[in-house]
């Protein structure tokens, strides 16, 4: 029984890893390297935000490879819950979309979605509706796989 | 002398020690494994790039090319020598006695502090902040000496903070894998603030331009040598949690 739950806990660490990372990844490949719409760094973010931002990066950068292996570790285990990790990966994406969204973007003011165009507001609202719609899809694979465990 | 000659016989001298080496350990043990060799002879190849031949020459006037020596010599150098055991070698090559000298010195209390993961970081990361938010940066070019002195810093440091991260020789008072984990991320935001750092505020003497592309080139190539390190970190750890490992039993719940 306590063993069970040890399992449960890696599966949904290993999926929140893994979707963070993955998050950032995408947003480094997709929208800096191919769409070229992020800067590196527009010289308008505050100092806090180029630390955090630091640290961010860097975090998320092992989390994507972390959470891998953890995921290799609960295969070999045998232990993997498919609907749970991957839950656990929409939502972990989810929040990085709406941290990089709102924090990021606003607060810190790291960078813009998009520059030069005016309707920005557009941009924010999708960057962030998408994730909201990850963090509900990630909730509802959740529950999902907590009630098939119930009904068992 | 000039640097460029005195990297290239350090460089000389470092291969035919290990081949010597190599020769020795295998008096005792079985053969060393060539691949470490190739390994080996690599990094230093690799890291003598910074000091001398085309890159080096470049480096003078180009902060582009310093940073291609800089990536060259603190990270890939240092992780091609790390992953091919020199210590272990040594250890093996040496007579008894002399080993046993070498492990002593290898376990004191100086030795220890320097092989801490936090004290290798802040040695590795904390010494570019040193070079390039100081005018430590501009001196560099201009002695000789500052220099070389420079170059075998951002050497050691790296090679430092590789072992302190995969202990690919055998150090004692090991960290666990998650202490590992914690100062890799901390050293690697440090690295990368420090490259969107020098994006806006460029070192004494370096030209904005050429300061933004040194620091992109800073920032993704520490990424990508980093992944590596993350990598086999990640592959160490996964081994020694394997289910039927002989040590995994109490760790594998960490």
């Amino acid at each position: 029984m306590e063993k069970k739950h040890t399992y449960n806990r890696r599966n949904c660490f290993s999926g929140l890893l893994f979707g963070f990372g993955l998050a950032a990844f995408v947003d480094e490949a997709v929208f800096h390297q191919l769409l070229h719409w992020h800067h590196f760094y527009d010289l308008s973010s505050t100092s806090w935000g180029l630390i955090s931002d630091g640290f961010f990066h860097a975090f998320s950068w092992f989390a994507t490879v972390g959470g891998l292996f953890l995921l290799a570790d609960l295969r070999r285990r045998k232990q993997m819950i498919p609907k749970l990790w991957w839950g656990m990966v929409l939502l972990g994406s989810g929040i990085f979309q709406v941290y990089d969204g709102v924090i990021q973007h606003k607060v810190m003011r790291l960078h813009q979605i998009r520059y030069g165009v005016d309707n920005l507001l557009y941009y924010d609202f999708v960057w962030n509706g998408a994730g909201a719609v990850l963090l509900i899809l990630g909730v509802l694979l959740v529950w999902l796989s907590r009630r098939k465990k119930h009904a068992q | 002398m000039h640097n460029d000659k005195l990297a290239l016989i350090m460089a000389f001298l470092a291969i035919l020690g290990y081949l010597l080496a190599m020769k020795f350990s295998a008096r005792k043990f079985e053969a060393w494994p060539i691949h470490r060799l190739l390994l080996f002879s690599s990094g230093v190849a690799v890291g003598v790039q910074a000091l001398a031949g085309p890159v080096a020459m470049h480096a003078h006037h180009s902060f582009v090319f310093h940073m291609i020596g800089h990536l060259l010599l603190g990270m890939i150098a240092p992780l091609l020598i790390a992953l091919s055991r020199p210590v272990t070698l040594l250890l093996r090559a040496l007579p008894q006695k002399r080993g046993q000298t070498v492990s002593r010195l290898f376990r004191s209390m100086y030795a220890r502090f320097l092989i801490h993961p936090v004290t290798a970081a802040v040695l590795n990361i904390g010494g570019l902040w040193v070079l390039y938010t100081t005018s430590l940066y501009q001196y560099m070019h201009q002695a000789n000496w500052v220099s070389f002195l420079v170059h075998a810093h951002v050497f050691a440091a790296g090679y430092l903070f590789t072992m302190a991260m995969l202990y690919t020789d055998p150090v004692p008072y090991r960290k666990s894998y998650l202490f590992r984990a914690f100062v890799f991320v901390g050293a690697l935001a440090g690295h990368g603030i420090l490259s969107k750092y020098l994006y806006a505020n460029p070192p004494i003497g370096v030209e904005a331009a050429a300061a933004q592309e040194g620091a992109v080139l800073m920032y993704y190539g520490g990424d990508l040598v980093d992944l590596i390190l993350i990598v086999l970190l990640c592959w160490q750890w996964y081994q020694t949690a394997a289910p039927d490992h002989k040590l995994s039993a109490s760790k594998a719940a960490e």
